[in-house]
């Protein structure tokens, strides 16, 4: 699937670089194994691998190293393995800080079932598109008196309108029929009614695709009985976070959910599953999930011919099931199932 | 006054005999003859044995959608089988005047007990409060508890669930409380306290002792809302250590919802704050069958409040005989456990499960072609049996 591509037009001559971020636990290692198929598909790209672990700045804040940021501006383009967040102390998730600093408004997941790896249920092809830079992910808590704790979940209508705009512009390139805006408009009136009201007039504006509105829990209950009613889902932040895990884990997991994170003058691709710390570094983790999000960067820089080859041949070696990793039911290593990828692809040109 | 005799009850009211067993002759007459015809002999037919003061009053909010058909499909078992229990009932509307429901809340108060359906609110103003949400909070309901245990037969995607579901039900994300920079910014407050997660994590756990539960896992997203939902999940650690026979575990609320789509078979008890225990229970029910099946109970300090577990109108088939009842009789069975009449709620619930189970009476949204009513008599058909 193509995204819109802001900035300047690429010829397929040219050498890309893109900024690649191996991650934590497992992220070296899947990172190595996509940027073999990449070469073994002759994809115009050079990467420029960074590190993203917070430094302590001249303020004493931990933050993103000055270096990795300069490096995704000038490349406008990355793919991002695992980070690992701790939970309730520390810094602040650095996943959080990469959409703040890189301005990556809207979040897409596809979730579409693999031939190959049967669940429980067939012919899903959802898209969930959330919004990624406020809502309830805003950051905003204080303490009020002894016991008493607030959380502030900010909408404002730029936000919203963006994500809306680019819910409605990916079902029309991407031929889809229906956008279904989820919200808990009874409940937060003011604020999803905000948001209601943007994906609204939105709607106005692309006629010919379908809009409706759903509550959250009517969503999730329609979702999990039967989840072809529903085709792409635009959403606020933190219903845009369950819903989608929720979806991939219909399809199979994270493991081989591809995930795109667009902004205003880049993208930022990446796989959403964690880092795994305790198969880290044994060779057994799968791919999938960092190689359809490459793939979807390859879309984003119009590189379709090799963007189709190298999902094809992913896709392929699934469906035959010999060579599948742990998670998927299988005992091959990740470098077993990487090799396959490249023989098909090999075939392929 | 009264005395309660083989023959029935007799008794002197205001100097005149109130009932007299009919002589011979007079039973030769039929039902309209002797009531036309002798006032003082009434046909003698003894009334369900009525427990003396043992009769209790609940409170029945039909609300709209398919509450007020469900609520009588209830009224209708009950009657029959002869349950121990008179409703009052509450009309509320959807307006937002809050007449009609300070006079059901007036009614819960004094009866402590009650059976609702949904309550609709319809009102442009923005910054109206629900009529549900208010409901629960002037209660003080701070509790819902909802359990989910698949119907073998029914059908579902996943079989041999046994989850419940304890969520808090008053503040988090339904504090209600907005405010809006002109029109283009708004701010949500979310709040928790440590008073509420204290008493829900006290029930969660006592809930768990008393049922014989091994596992209570916290939902929360702590690794995002540090202060809030990391309230939520220090509170509930600090209840789980008085408690050290029941093993405690927490998980983030997206991967729940992957878990529970996956295999739902491997929770046991799920503790949530008001918004993800909304999210978890949609999954769950869709997981397991649907809406029309199950049952919450909102508890708080003096009050019991039973409705359906999907808090939603389902006006679209409200009136067509389409809906399924078994949601609202579930409820109606909890209400007698909650009573003591465990008599009577152990013959419906049997009844139920006959139903589903073995007869396999389904309505549509179970895929079947059975209408309400036909649930309805089987239930009260296997009642009486």
């Amino acid at each position: 699937a193509s995204t819109r591509t802001v900035g300047s037009r690429l010829y397929s001559s040219e050498i890309k670089k893109c900024t690649i971020i191996p991650g934590d636990g497992i992220g070296p290692e899947i990172s190595a194994a996509v940027q073999k198929i990449f070469a073994a598909a002759k994809v115009p790209i050079e990467w420029e691998s960074v590190d993203v672990t917070p430094v302590r700045g001249p303020d004493g804040k931990f933050g993103i190293p000055p270096a990795a940021i300069e490096s995704v501006n000038r490349n406008k383009v990355g793919l991002k393995g695992p980070l690992m967040t701790p939970v309730g102390k520390g810094h602040r998730s650095l996943n959080l800080a990469l959409r703040k600093e890189f301005n990556l408004y809207a979040n897409v997941r596809p979730c579409r079932s693999l031939e190959g790896y049967k669940t429980l249920y067939d012919h899903v092809d959802v898209v969930t598109i959330r919004e990624n830079t406020e809502g309830e992910y805003s950051g905003i808590e204080h303490e009020i008196v002894d016991g008493v704790v607030q959380s502030i979940k900010l909408i404002t209508e730029d936000a919203s309108r963006r994500v809306a705009e680019f819910a409605f512009q990916y079902t029309k390139e991407n031929n889809r029929r229906k956008v279904t805006a989820v919200h808990k408009a009874n409940i937060m009136r003011m604020s999803d009614g905000l948001f209601l009201r943007c994906c609204r007039e939105m709607a106005e504006k692309y006629p010919d695709v379908k809009f409706e509105e759903k509550y959250l829990d009517t969503v999730c209950l329609n979702m999990v009985q039967d989840p072809t009613q529903y085709d792409v889902l635009v959403m606020p932040n933190l219903y845009g976070d369950i819903l989608s895990d929720m979806c991939a884990g219909l399809v199979g997991g994270l493991g081989l959910t591809p995930s795109g994170n667009i902004g205003l003058n880049g993208a930022l691709f990446e796989s959403v599953h964690g880092t795994a710390p305790d198969i880290a570094g044994k060779d057994l983790a799968n791919p999938t999930a960092l190689l359809l999000s490459a793939v979807m960067m390859l879309r984003y820089l119009n590189l379709n011919k090799h963007a189709n080859i190298i999902e094809q041949a992913c896709f392929d070696t699934i469906k035959e099931a010999k060579y599948l990793t742990g998670d998927l039911g299988g005992t091959a290593k990740c470098s077993e199932f990487t090799n396959q990828i490249c023989e098909k692809i090999a075939a392929a040109i | 006054m009264f005395r309660l005799t083989k023959s029935g009850v007799s008794g002197i009211c205001k100097n005149r005999l109130f009932w007299k067993k009919p002589s011979r002759r007079e039973s030769s007459l039929s039902d309209f003859e002797i009531q036309q015809r002798t006032e003082k002999i009434i046909k003698y037919t003894p009334p369900p044995m009525a427990l003396y003061g043992g009769r209790h009053a609940v409170t029945l909010i039909p609300g709209g959608g398919v509450g007020p058909e469900c609520l009588g499909y209830v009224r209708e078992v009950f009657k029959v089988i002869g349950a121990p229990v008179d409703f009052e009932v509450v009309e509320v509307g959807p307006l937002v005047d809050n007449v009609d429901l300070s006079d059901a809340l007036t009614s819960i108060r004094r009866n402590c007990v009650g059976i609702k359906g949904h309550i609709p609110t319809h009102s442009d103003d923005v910054s109206a409060k629900l009529k549900n949400v208010a409901f629960r909070n002037d209660l003080d309901l701070y509790v819902y508890v909802l359990c989910f245990k698949s119907y073998a037969g029914v059908r579902a995607r996943q079989k041999d669930v046994d989850i419940v579901i304890v969520r808090q039900n008053l503040e988090g994300e339904y504090s209600m409380l907005e405010h809006g920079v002109d029109t283009w910014m708004v701010e949500n407050l979310k709040i928790h306290t440590r008073t509420n997660s204290l008493r829900v994590a006290r029930f969660a756990f006592d809930y768990a002792r008393k049922n014989k539960r091994k596992r209570v896992t916290t939902v929360h997203k702590a690794n995002i809302m540090k202060l809030v939902d990391g309230l939520f999940l220090s509170v509930n650690k600090e209840v789980a250590k008085e408690y050290p026979e029941i093993e405690h575990d927490d998980m983030i609320i997206d991967n729940c919802c992957m878990q529970l789509v996956a295999r739902p078979q491997q929770f046991d008890v799920l503790l949530t704050p008001n918004l993800y225990g909304n999210v978890v229970t949609g999954v769950v029910c869709g997981v397991i069958g649907g809406a029309g099946l199950y049952s919450g109970r909102n508890y708080g300090e003096h009050y019991a409040v039973f409705e359906p577990a999907i808090r939603s109108g389902a006006s679209p088939i409200a009136g067509k005989n389409i809906a399924n009842p078994v949601a609202m009789l579930n409820a109606s069975v909890d209400l007698l456990f909650h009573l003591g009449h465990r008599e009577y709620a152990k013959r419906i619930e049997r009844a139920i499960v006959k139903t589903l189970v073995e007869d396999k009476i389904h309505t549509a949204d179970l895929g079947g072609t059975a209408t309400s009513q036909d649930v309805v008599r089987n239930v009260i058909d296997l009642c009486l049996a």
